[in-house]
């Protein structure tokens, strides 16, 4: 690779961090404005009591562990997608990488706020972690709530550290390009890295352990927080296809927010040279492909519960498909399902519009599927006497807006600080040969013939 | 002069640069490179690439393993309450915490042994050049023996660098 594209990235990657626009100082003003708003109404929901939400017998989970599974569910779209691309050498990841890993570091911070939040007495959060009380008890590891903890934390730690790793050899880039404060902040982030054959090898070798580790990691932590409930004899919940039906899911909506966030960085930090319309178009066929797999568990599911007949989980479908949550029900069909598939598998309209069309309608979608499957469930019990229903207050509106905020912001000062595309892993990516589909075709027809 | 070295705009010169210092008797060790950018194509790419990494960190997930086992039954049996009709030490629930844990050992021995093998964090040596970052390939010996300064200079120069940098 030569020399001058090597600067040419530099320059190009480095440059949000280097020159800072009124435009940087705005948008983190107004999203800053709705974080504190949403950490203020928390505040007061603490001191004025639980019974500020609308959560209300028997329906004890709404709004806040919607947003805790829609947000983990967001965060399946870093670390997995770009462990899978990275085992299996896709070289157009080199682009997208960080900027989905991130996602996921910041999706599961803010997702895992929600547990906290709904706790009502937040105070109190230390009981779920595993150390013995003055009486020597300690908490119950049978407990799904438990296992959300340490499923949590693992993703977490292996996740920031899957991020923060490849961003050793980009902060030695910034330490060797910048002067003063700024070369110091950077010089102790880069820990002292040179850039030895070494140091290169050991890093390598790090990143593919960790790809393979944090896969079915992954896949667990879905799994686990859809066993809060499965685990739960309530009608739809107890279900053994729960597993894989969220981690689908938590798919589908991790690519929809990595290609809004990629629209957004192309657009507005202008990396058009490097996220191209093919990042998109690849990008979209996965979408594509998790509409389908997630058409396919809806079908799955309703059919099962339709055909088992069974008095309390057809209450639940009713309500859903016919009743009062009718209009959420099929607002999210459209948008998780006809709209993608509309889009997405004609090739004229996978364009970058296309992609990030379909990808808000998924984003909706799944926030209301996570939501269809907490209240409607709860509010129809075994025994009809135990009915309700339920309707979310400011305060619960407030603090869900405020964390779509929060995930705005914080993406935006990363973004700010860290080159969010990894520069050195795309210089790695221009010494591969480039070949075009005729010289590959005849390569390997050459290769096959006797 | 405690260091000399010179800079390679290319992998081909860097490496040519390397075998020459290797022909005029400097050792395979005494020989120091850097890059921006890791060059799996070229040998010196390769020093030192016998790592124990993955053997570690089959190791820590055995920690992990040993650890949350040990944890979850100490745990049920300090205190034997029943749960939801379950055995004191259940072992499918179980399986869900060992798995994590013996996950989360396996990740975190390998990040530790990625910073003691890279010696990370520590602080840059003196023989070092900002422009590696910028694409250039470092290449060069710290602390020379004078009697080895010449073929030394001439087996740098041979790989194709402009000039010759002291540090």
């Amino acid at each position: 690779m030569s020399e001058a594209y090597s600067r040419k990235l530099g320059d190009d990657l480095l440059r949000p961090l280097l020159e800072t626009s009124w435009r940087f100082y705005l948008i983190v003003a107004v999203l800053g404005s709705i974080v504190l708003m949403g950490l203020g109404t928390w505040m007061y929901q603490m001191y004025m009591g639980f019974g500020m939400t609308g959560i209300n017998n028997p329906i004890f989970w709404a709004f806040y562990i919607t947003n805790f599974v829609f947000w983990i569910g967001i965060s399946h779209a870093g670390t997995l997608i770009s462990a899978i691309l990275r085992l299996v050498n896709a070289g157009w990841r080199r682009p997208v990488t960080r900027c989905a890993e991130v996602i996921t570091a910041f999706a599961l911070m803010i997702g895992a706020m929600f547990p906290i939040i709904h706790l009502g007495r937040p105070w109190l959060f230390f009981w779920l972690v595993p150390y013995p009380s003055s009486r020597q008890i300690w908490p119950n590891f049978r407990s799904p709530l438990v296992w959300d903890f340490f499923a949590i934390t693992t993703y977490l730690t292996g996740s920031v550290l899957f991020l923060v790793l490849p961003m050793i050899p980009d902060f030695a880039l910034v330490r060797d390009r910048t002067t003063g404060l700024r070369r110091k902040i950077y010089g102790a982030l880069a820990l002292g890295w040179q850039g030895t054959p070494k140091q290169w090898h050991r890093l390598e070798s790090a990143m593919s352990i960790m790809a393979i580790a944090i896969i079915p990691v992954a896949v667990s932590v879905h799994t686990i927080v859809s066993f809060d409930f499965s685990m739960a004899p309530v009608p739809m919940w107890h279900s053994t296809m729960f597993g894989p039906y969220f981690v689908a899911g938590a798919i589908f909506s991790g690519i929809a927010g990595l290609i809004i966030a990629m629209a957004a960085l192309r657009k507005f930090l202008h990396l058009e040279e490097y996220l191209h319309p093919v990042h998109f178009q690849n990008l979209g066929k996965l979408l594509l492909m998790m509409s389908l797999l997630w058409g396919y568990f809806v079908f799955a599911e309703r059919l099962t519960v339709w055909y088992g007949n069974e008095s309390a989980e057809i209450a639940v479908l009713r309500v859903t498909q016919k009743g009062s949550f009718a209009p959420l029900y099929w607002t999210m069909v459209v948008v998780n399902f006809v709209i993608p598939v509309s889009i997405l598998s004609i090739k004229r309209l996978r364009t970058i519009a296309g992609c990030v069309v379909a990808s808000f309608g998924v984003l909706v979608g799944m926030w209301l599927e996570r939501f269809l499957i907490v209240v409607p469930s709860l509010g129809h019990k075994y025994l009809p006497y135990s009915w309700g229903t339920y309707r979310p207050r400011p305060v619960e509106l407030l603090i869900t807006t405020s964390t779509f905020a929060a995930m705005c912001l914080l993406y935006t000062l990363f973004a700010k600080f860290v080159p969010i595309i990894s520069i050195w892993e795309l210089k790695v990516g221009e010494q591969e040969p480039h070949e075009t589909a005729q010289e590959r075709s005849a390569r390997v027809l050459g290769e096959a013939r006797p | 002069m405690s260091a000399v070295y010179a800079l390679y705009s290319s992998p081909d010169a860097a490496q040519r640069a390397v075998n020459g210092l290797y022909a005029a008797g400097i050792a395979q060790a005494d020989v120091v490179v850097m890059s921006g950018e890791p060059f799996e194509a070229q040998p010196f790419a390769h020093r030192d690439s016998a790592t124990w990494l993955w053997y570690i960190a089959c190791l820590g997930g055995f920690v992990g393993l040993g650890f949350s086992t040990w944890l979850t039954r100490m745990t049920e049996l300090a205190w034997p309450l029943q749960t939801g009709n379950m055995p004191i030490v259940a072992w499918w629930p179980n399986l869900i915490v060992i798995f994590e844990l013996t996950m989360l050992g396996a990740i975190l021995a390998t990040v530790l042994t990625l910073f003691v093998t890279a010696k990370l964090p520590g602080r840059l040596p003196k023989l070092y050049d900002p422009e590696v970052t910028n694409g250039k390939i470092l290449v060069g010996v710290e602390n020379p023996a004078a009697a080895t300064l010449p073929a030394l200079e001439r087996a740098l120069m041979a790989g194709g660098a402009a000039e010759l940098k002291r540090s």
